[in-house]
């Protein structure tokens, strides 16, 4: 206990750190809250833009899409203000930084988030909140105790699955120095993925995505769920409601990459 | 001569990147996937903002494509030169720094088109039904069209980086320039989809849209001819502007950094 007590007190130090190190450069500060802020109202334009053009997308409406689109948002902004810096491991690798964090008597997964928290983000996680909230209120949803409840664990569980992703991908720099944007294609493109009716993909794309990799249902069939309609591609109704579990394999997965490449790691002796 | 030589050198730096560059193709293919099906999902089989659902799929595949070779977000290199001062040794040399770092950028463009552009096209032609242009002049046209787009592009990235000669941290005029310029050159979505005022405001007011949809439409022949033509020729005006300015930037720079004492 008291040695569970010391390492807390050692990742919320570097955490007090950065807040007072972050916070100093104010203008900075400000307008990367403003730029973050930006980014995510972007994402949710290109949904208007692209509802402006046609009414009905992958057999969904703009309300039915709104509430998909919020999922995806709040679970991937909370991941990535939580894990998103995971990915600067390809930097301390290259650089040799990996030695000084595998040496200090801390984890070395918490010291690296603890290290770089952008604080910066937080904005878009607010955004995204509200993006959620006033698509769940305006999609006509028949509400019981146990669609609260599933509103309030997808978004969660979709966190934990984002960012299992994030580490998992960001691993992969152990192996594959230069790794470079590889990780973006699950990320970033898990989140566009997400954010849309699963239905407008097609073929061996959508099953590998979907159900392979599990991202169908981070937001696609909680949402489906939740408004109470039939998936057009067959799945019971259940999946719905089981869909956050799949966050659990996708951790495990992700902790026995992050577990295997810390092993793996030689210094690059620089 | 010198310009050549500069050129190849920046080549022959990025072919060393060998492993970044397989992962950035892979990458872009898997967002070609993504944005192909959105798009095709969106036009659900009709024309729509004047483009064929093959037309789309290609805007979206050599869209992918050239994201490496007019490249909107590199790393902001010169801003990190001039906070640190290394810039001053550009400025010894006896070539224009503003025409030593295009040609480093043609440069890099260029190991782009080879090993960037390639693997989503053929993926792209692979899985979906390509447009292919019909008009004998679109391919030439297309070419001269991407090389402008480059060259705005890289003033437009040198514009932002030099706002470090006076504000010294550019955190902020970069992740403006990262916000804004994606959504505003047609990356997102071609711009063809917004209304026609806010579409003209952007193509005559802003170089943004010469940077990826400009080249896009030539290709897909979204246009009759003289409109493709104009288009082009839209691009080279702000070509001649952003070059003159980033001259003029330049030179204010330099007489600055004399001020500071070096």
């Amino acid at each position: 206990m008291g040695e569970l007590r010391a390492r807390l007190g050692g990742h919320l130090h570097l955490l007090r750190a950065q807040i007072r190190s972050q916070a100093s450069y104010r203008a900075s500060f400000t307008i990367d809250l403003v730029t973050n802020v930006g980014a995510t109202a972007l994402d949710v334009t290109t949904v208007l833009v692209l509802f402006g053009v046609s009414t009905v997308i992958g057999g969904f409406r703009l309300p039915e899409s709104l509430v998909m689109v919020g999922l995806a948002l709040l679970a991937f902004n909370l991941a990535d203000l939580t894990v998103g810096n995971v990915e600067r491991i390809r930097l301390y690798v290259r650089t040799g930084l990996m030695d000084a964090v595998l040496v200090r008597p801390l984890g070395p997964l918490g010291q690296l988030l603890a290290m770089d928290l952008p604080l910066r983000k937080l904005s878009r996680v607010a955004l995204a909140a509200v993006v959620l909230v006033v698509a769940l209120v305006r999609a006509d949803i028949d509400w019981t105790p146990a669609r609260l409840l599933l509103a309030i664990a997808t978004p969660l569980a979709g966190t934990v699955f984002f960012a299992s992703i994030f580490v998992g991908t960001a691993s992969v720099a152990f192996w594959w120095i230069e790794s470079g944007e590889f990780g973006s294609a699950f990320t970033y493109g898990g989140r566009d993925f997400t954010s849309y009716p699963i239905t407008v993909y097609d073929g061996w794309f959508r099953a590998t995505f979907a159900y392979g990799l599990g991202f169908g249902f981070v937001a696609y069939q909680p949402a489906l769920a939740l408004l109470g309609r039939a998936d057009p591609l067959g799945l019971p109704a259940w999946a719905g409601w089981t869909a956050p579990l799949v966050c659990v394999p996708a951790a495990l997965a992700a902790g026995l990459i992050w577990r295997t490449g810390i092993r793996h790691y030689r210094s690059t002796g620089s | 001569m010198t310009f050549w030589v500069i050129a190849v050198s920046g080549f022959r730096r990025y072919a060393t990147y060998r492993q970044a560059t397989v992962a950035g193709a892979f990458t872009n293919t898997v967002f070609g996937f993504l944005r192909c099906y959105l798009f095709l999902a969106v036009a659900g089989g009709a024309v729509t903002g004047g483009y064929a659902p093959e037309q789309l799929a290609t805007f979206v595949w050599f869209g992918q494509g050239l994201l490496a070779v007019v490249l909107l977000w590199g790393a902001p290199e010169l801003a990190d030169r001039i906070r640190t001062g290394e810039v001053v040794s550009d400025l010894l040399r006896p070539v224009d720094p503003v025409h030593s770092m295009l040609a480093a950028d043609l440069g890099r463009a260029w190991h782009a088109v080879l090993t960037r552009c390639l693997p989503p096209v053929l993926a792209g032609a692979l899985f979906f039904d390509l447009y292919l242009p019909v008009r004998w002049h679109t391919p030439p046209l297309f070419v001269i069209s991407v090389l402008f787009a480059v060259v705005i592009t890289f003033c437009c990235r040198f514009l932002v980086n030099s706002t470090a000669y006076w504000l010294l941290d550019v955190r902020g005029a970069v992740s403006l320039w990262t916000l804004g310029s994606g959504v505003v050159a047609g990356l997102y979505f071609p711009l063809r989809f917004l209304p026609e005022p806010a579409l003209l405001t952007l193509w005559l007011l802003t170089p943004l849209p010469s940077l990826f949809q400009a080249p896009l439409d030539v290709l897909v022949e979204r246009d009759p001819t003289p409109v493709q033509l104009g288009i082009v020729g839209l691009q080279a005006v702000w070509a001649v502007i952003m070059l003159l300015l980033c001259r003029l930037v330049q030179r204010r720079a330099e007489r600055r950094l004399v001020i500071q004492g070096g």
